[in-house]
């Protein structure tokens, strides 16, 4: 899969954030927490590379800095969110009688939007990245749920999970050997995709005032006190912008890459549309 | 060993009862082959299903009958219960190879779980009694092929694997539903020859179901006759080919293609569909497609009647009238000249 240079890039670009993000101490030029009232809203800089906020402090180390919390809450949603879901969705996909229990509750949970069900999860908890990490695991966890049943629908009617039952195989090693191997692509590319989601609903959740404490550096808290400075000092703005979009872009194009690599049938498509461009080629000449 | 008593087998669907099985009695002894032919939609599966518990329930439910294996009636069984005898002491082999086994787990995984489901072993223990099966059913090099994935094996080496599995455990009784249909002749052939050779090794029944009266004549000693649910004739293998009784099974054998055949005659067929299962026709289920059909089929529903010994029908013609009326029908066919239109 990363042998395609679209797939490449992203991968290569995350890899990059994340150590960038955990070493950050060691080798940031300047640290990002010292306050100069000097240096206050200063542009960029061969100095400050990012400039620098009402504080005077650095951005492009707070940025870098900020990664940290976005891609923890990120990280941690899309793995908590994707193991829930699977269990869930597992059950409901293979008990028929659990189906309809469980899939009202998740369609109950779907009717709100994802976004507004965090931020009232927020409000009631209080922020801060555990919280969050809970109520976007919450609001998250529904559709992975409805992709993994409606794929063990799909796997449970073949015939070797039904060979399977008549070897004897208890329902517990049948779900765990024959149907979530044959299920994993989906859940994966999912997963990828609610990755860079809550990176965003954090960043909104931040921006909104209901999500982590303003004293952690994140995305979501920069773009939020750089608001009422955005005309003054629009780089305090763009910055931690462009890193969030470039995070998730690169997350949504690694989930393409992932779904095109398990979807036998669009590699084939890719490549026979490949081989008529060539042959028309040869008869244009 | 296995004797199924009067059973019903029912799909209870939202617009109405299908009476998928309605009232079949069989029983089968060790070392014996019992072929079940019939069309699609016959309830052949159904009832091959019955035989393991296997129906989803809801919606399928048995309101009468017995399935008797060694004493104990299937059908009152735990789950806990059933899984003990499912895979180990009746084993079944599936119609399409190509789906039935597991794409990510390896031929050996699968073969040694199979065994470990039902036998206390070590690991290595089942490993070799895996690669006894692989031999068994004839794999070259079946140490290396443990190895191997589903998808490395054509279609008749899947289907002798899934025969290794369904023999891990030395099952009394194995169901092999349509073994050969999705493979073709030469491997047929083979496989079926295969089964014959396992039985006789370990002395296992076999119930084999199958549309293809080809296969069924080569390998069962007796046959059921399927249609509607219901069995419309019993017997020895000969005796159903070669004294029918019943006008459904001579129609199926009428519709068969013959080697010596002219090369322009048209195929025979049998008229029409077969019954809807919801509200099957009153009287004989047959009497709207029988050439045979008189005023009186419509009212009366013919017992399984004992033709000769272990030879029943269900049919009200009785022999000589039923000789008669094939005489007659054949004579119109050539009439009709050499088409058999």
């Amino acid at each position: 899969m990363l042998s395609r240079k679209r797939n490449l890039i992203p991968f290569v670009f995350l890899i990059l954030l994340f150590v960038a993000t955990i070493t950050a101490e060691w080798w940031l030029p300047v640290s990002p927490s010292v306050m100069d009232s000097g240096l206050r809203l200063m542009a960029p800089s061969s100095e400050n590379w990012f400039g620098t906020d009402h504080f005077g402090r650095d951005l492009f180390g707070q940025t870098i800095v900020a990664a940290r919390v976005s891609l923890l809450v990120g990280f941690t949603v899309a793995l908590l969110s994707t193991v829930l879901g699977t269990i869930t969705g597992l059950l409901a996909g293979y008990y028929k009688r659990l189906d309809s229990i469980i899939m009202r509750i998740i369609d109950g949970m779907l009717a709100f939007p994802s976004l507004l069900l965090a931020l009232a999860l927020v409000a009631a908890l209080g922020g801060s990245v555990t919280n969050i990490i809970i109520a976007l695991t919450f609001s998250f966890w529904p559709v992975i749920t409805r992709v993994v049943r409606s794929s063990v629908l799909q796997v449970k009617t073949i015939q070797y999970v039904e060979a399977a039952k008549t070897s004897g195989v208890k329902d517990p090693v049948i779900l765990a050997r024959y149907i979530l191997p044959n299920i994993l692509s989906p859940i994966i590319v999912q997963g990828t995709f609610i990755f860079a989601r809550s990176i965003l609903a954090e960043a909104a959740l931040s921006f909104l005032g209901v999500g982590v404490e303003p004293s952690i550096p994140t995305w979501g808290n920069m773009l939020q006190e750089s608001q009422i400075y955005i005309t003054l000092a629009p780089w305090f703005s763009i910055f931690p912008g462009i890193f969030i979009v470039m995070t998730v872009l690169a997350l949504n194009l690694l989930g393409d890459g992932l779904r095109d690599a398990f979807d036998p049938y669009a590699k084939g498509k890719k490549k026979a549309r490949k081989r008529l461009f060539k042959q028309k080629k040869q008869y244009a000449s | 060993m296995l004797e199924i008593n009067n059973l019903k087998a029912y799909i209870d669907t939202p617009d109405g009862i299908v009476k998928a099985v309605d009232g079949v009695s069989f029983s089968i002894k060790a070392g014996e082959t019992i072929g079940i032919v019939g069309e699609s939609g016959s309830g052949k599966s159904v009832l091959a299903h019955s035989l393991m518990q296997l129906n989803p329930k809801p919606p399928v439910f048995y309101p009468q009958g017995e399935i008797l294996f060694e004493g104990k009636n299937l059908l009152q069984l735990k789950e806990k219960e059933l899984r003990k005898i499912r895979g180990n002491e009746i084993a079944m082999v599936y119609q399409d190879p190509m789906s039935s086994l597991n794409p990510v787990l390896k031929i050996g995984d699968q073969l040694m779980e199979a065994i470990l489901t039902h036998n206390p072993m070590t690991k290595s223990e089942a490993r070799q009694r895996a690669i006894e099966l692989l031999t068994d059913v004839g794999i070259p090099d079946p140490k290396k092929r443990l190895n191997a994935y589903p998808h490395q094996f054509s279609g008749g080496m899947r289907q002798r694997v899934l025969i290794a599995i369904a023999l891990a455990c030395n099952p009394k009784v194995l169901i092999a539903d349509e073994p050969t249909t999705a493979l073709d002749v030469t491997i047929q052939a083979q496989i079926l020859e295969l089964m014959k050779r396992i039985q006789e090794k370990y002395g296992t029944a076999i119930i084999i179901i199958s549309h293809d009266l080809g296969v069924i004549a080569q390998m069962a000693e007796k046959v059921l006759v399927m249609y509607s649910g219901r069995i419309v004739e019993k017997g020895n293998v000969e005796e159903i080919f070669y004294q029918t009784a019943m006008p459904y099974t001579w129609s199926l054998l009428r519709s068969l293609p013959r080697i010596d055949s002219e090369a322009h005659e048209r195929l025979l067929s049998i008229e029409g569909q077969p019954p809807n299962l919801m509200n099957p026709p009153s009287g004989c289920n047959f009497h709207p497609r029988c050439p045979f059909a008189t005023e009186q089929c419509k009212l009366v529903d013919p017992e399984l009647t004992e033709r000769s010994a272990d030879h029943a029908a269900a049919c009200i013609l009785s022999e000589a009238e039923f000789e008669e009326a094939k005489k007659r029908i054949e004579t119109k066919d050539q009439e009709r000249g050499q088409g058999h239109d």
